[in-house]
């Protein structure tokens, strides 16, 4: 295993032109996509709680300097007032990036992102009036001691909303691409930011601008007999548990990245699923109605007579995160390890 | 001795060893700002309006008749629409008898360029600024030239070339929206000199007012100085539930005093009242950068909060009644409109007769008109159709194939054939 617990063998997707390469975190990574939107294009603000000194994890630092108080600033502590504001500016043609200090604290904006961001653009229809200008970006997952409400990862709450993209980028390379690309997507995206990684997760990342594909995944490593889904931060833990079990089964696993995780893509996974035959689905959040359900019954549907085992879905159990009984309650590698093994012997 | 030390949350407040607890009920009403009163007659002649031609004025009084109409005879559009949707013709209908002089007046105040968000009891904020009778009733009967593609309920009107952002049916949330609109031109004028400022008008009623979205709007566009008049209408009722049951403060104006907004309260049956406060509101709002401003605007709902509200089982009809006699901001108006000689019974009824026949004729030609076709169920959820989408529209095409008995597809543009994808270009 690599002496980086996050990085992953394979190669970031950004082409082949010659780029300045550096080695940032994923906070810096983000830093660096705000920079050049910012940069680039004059109707582009970054705004939320903490935001002008840099953000609690660093995300925005040096923006409100370089680009002026007017563009980058703080807003009083109101997620609903925060979100309901960048609708507004993306409505009038702004390009507002907003910023939720936890995932856990968006709650208050749910009717601003479900009733109003989701449906702009289908209630104005004719009008022609969108705010794909908007991008809304919170930290999200565990830490190790965040507990009940520094822990959360609501992203199924937002995959059953039509009209929103919801996207989770797992390193340094992938959360530049995949930002830059929902900041030109013209409809609202949540870029959900696995905090974990802000720090420990890094990789080499081009200087220049460059986006990712949204609605694409990625076959990290490709393998012929499992199949194993994820995004974000797990899968670290999916690369760990695969080289275990690669080497004590005798078999080779694909690890596939959803990246966007609504609109998904299907086609990718169901691909990978018709060469394997087995499927796993990993995720930090509950179990319960989350990703994993979407993409077991899409695959149940798309890939039915040529699955040999069931697919497994590996949440977090349907419980809360408490304080200490965080790492008995996400994935692990043995977990998913034993996910594996269970497939196999099906 | 210093009388203060500064504490951060409130610099200039004074050390006292008095102890005492700010009371409200100590504290007197915000006096209501009224130009004239309700026989139609000036009160203070140097506020008598000016700048407004009797053209103008007899543009506004046709608007009100028009779009929402006297409550004493009951208004012309919404009885016809109120009607309609009694016979079944319309699915749902809400009026705004009583509130038209605000919607109105404010409206007349406003520059077209100026952005507008409204709640969805603003019909006439959207007839003074021009949404034509075909316009309303497109809308109102959900066919395919309506703006909203027939996705929206009635009377969720919108309009880019108005610069009206579409009606949701959500309370209080175009108010955060609006701030945020409003920030949004402010910089945009900032970048572009050459561009004439703007402001964002912003309206919404005194029940919408308890929501959390009210609060976290003001204090927003207080703390970012963003150009945005808050209009606030209080008809003292939000459905059913009174103002006594809706807050305890001295209505809605106090809570602008303690987010440090710019804060005036009016008499909404006061036509040239309102458009005074709207028109100061508006200047006031562009100066020094920009700050936001909030009107509440005193009324009473005349009329069932919509089609599907009976009001007399939470409100004695005489109340209703009473208010009818006593006070509406459109017999106001024709008062005043008398007392100069600009009107008489018989222009009135001529007036009233044309209204009808013109309403009437968009109505018949609106609910002839077909549904847009079956696939903008699936367009504009996102910018593309999403691959899901283009799975589903296969899927229910194969449904309706399947089982043409059991779906009449004959109303909408197109028919089965409005399902499918237009071809690529």
């Amino acid at each position: 295993m690599s002496i980086f617990p996050y990085m992953l063998g394979s190669q970031p997707v950004y082409g082949d032109t010659p780029r300045t390469l550096q080695t940032p975190n994923l906070f810096q990574a983000i830093n660096s996509a705000l920079d050049h939107a910012l940069r680039t294009d004059e109707r582009t603000l970054v705004f939320g709680e903490d935001v002008a000194f840099g953000g609690v994890f660093r995300c925005s630092m040096n923006l409100a300097k370089d680009f002026g108080s007017e563009r980058v600033f703080n807003t009083p502590l109101s997620e609903q007032g925060i979100v309901g504001f960048a609708i507004g500016c993306a409505a009038q043609g702004m390009k507002p990036i907003a910023e939720i200090q936890f995932a856990d604290y968006v709650y208050p904006a749910f009717d601003q992102l479900v009733n109003e961001a989701a449906k702009w653009r289908y209630r104005e229809g004719a009008t022609g009036g969108n705010i794909g200008g908007m991008v809304v970006r919170m930290p999200c997952g565990s830490v190790g001691h965040g507990a009940l409400y520094h822990s959360q990862s609501p992203e199924s709450l937002f995959t059953h909303i039509p009209g929103l993209r919801i996207v989770m980028p797992r390193s340094p390379a992938q959360a530049k691409g995949l930002l830059l690309a929902s900041i030109a997507c013209n409809d609202p995206v949540l870029f959900l930011e696995p905090k974990v990684l802000y720090r420990a997760a890094v990789e080499q990342v081009p200087m220049e601008a460059y986006e990712l594909p949204l609605s694409q995944a990625e076959v990290v490593k490709e393998g012929k007999e499992v199949t194993i889904v994820s995004y974000g931060q797990p899968l670290y833990l999916c690369s760990s548990a695969i080289a275990a079990a690669e080497k004590d089964f005798g078999i080779s696993i694909e690890l596939v990245d959803l990246r966007t995780l609504y609109p998904w893509d299907r086609e990718t996974v169901l691909q990978s699923v018709q060469k394997t035959g087995r499927a796993i689905v990993v995720h930090e959040s509950m179990v319960n109605a989350g990703v994993g359900a979407e993409v077991a019954a899409t695959i149940q549907e798309g890939a039915f007579l040529r699955l040999e085992a069931p697919v497994q879905r590996l949440g977090g159990w349907a419980t809360h995160m408490g304080l200490v009984f965080e790492r008995f309650n996400i994935p692990d590698a043995t977990r998913i390890y034993d996910a594996i093994k269970r497939t196999v012997e099906y | 001795m210093a009388s203060s030390v500064h504490f951060p949350g409130a610099v200039n407040s004074k050390f006292t060893t008095d102890l005492a607890f700010e009371q409200p009920s100590t504290h007197p009403a915000m006096p209501t700002y009224r130009v004239m009163d309700s026989d139609g007659i000036i009160v203070d002649e140097s506020r008598k309006p000016s700048d407004i031609s009797n053209e103008e004025i007899l543009k506004w009084y046709k608007n009100m008749l028009t779009g929402t109409g006297p409550p004493a005879i009951v208004s012309i559009m919404d009885l016809i629409m109120f009607d309609a949707q009694r016979q079944g013709r319309l699915s749902f209908y809400m009026v705004s008898a009583g509130e038209e002089g605000i919607a109105i007046g404010s409206a007349s105040a406003l520059f077209p360029k100026d952005v507008i968000f409204c709640q969805y009891r603003e019909t006439g904020v959207f007839q003074q600024r021009g949404f034509a009778l075909s316009d309303f009733m497109n809308q109102l009967f959900a066919n395919g030239k309506d703006n909203g593609k027939g996705r929206n309920m009635p009377v969720h009107y919108g309009s880019s070339k108005l610069n009206i952002h579409t009606i949701s049916s959500t309370l209080a949330t175009q108010i955060p929206q609006a701030a945020g609109a409003a920030y949004a031109l402010k910089i945009q004028a900032l970048q572009n000199p050459n561009m004439v400022p703007r402001i964002v008008a912003c309206y919404f009623g005194e029940g919408a007012a308890s929501e959390g979205d009210f609060h976290a709007a003001l204090n927003i566009a207080a703390t970012r100085s963003c150009p945005v008049v808050f209009i606030c209408r209080n008809n003292g009722y939000a459905i059913s539930t009174p103002t006594l049951e809706q807050y305890r403060g001295d209505g809605i104006a106090s809570r602008g005093i303690g987010y440090g907004i710019d804060t005036i309260r009016v008499d909404g049956n006061d036509i040239f009242a309102v458009r005074e406060v709207t028109k100061e509101a508006r200047r006031m709002a562009l100066e020094n950068g920009g700050k936001p401003i909030l009107i509440e605007a005193m009324s009473y709902r005349v009329s069932h909060h919509s089609t599907s509200d009976d009001s007399f089982a939470y409100r004695a009809k005489v109340e209703v009644e009473d208010w009818k006699r006593r006070d509406n901001p459109i017999t106001r108006l024709r008062k005043w409109m008398e007392h100069q000689g600009l009107w008489d019974d018989e222009m009135e009824k001529e007036a009233r007769s044309q209204i009808r026949k013109d309403v009437l004729k968009a109505f018949a030609q609106a609910e002839k008109e077909k549904r847009a076709p079956l696939r903008d169920m699936f367009t504009d959820v996102y910018e593309d159709l999403s691959e899901e989408s283009k799975v589903q529209m296969k899927e229910l095409g194969r449904l309706l194939d399947e089982y043409p008995g059991e779906y009449d597809v004959s109303e909408f543009e197109g028919g089965r054939k409005g399902l499918d994808e237009p071809a690529e270009q």
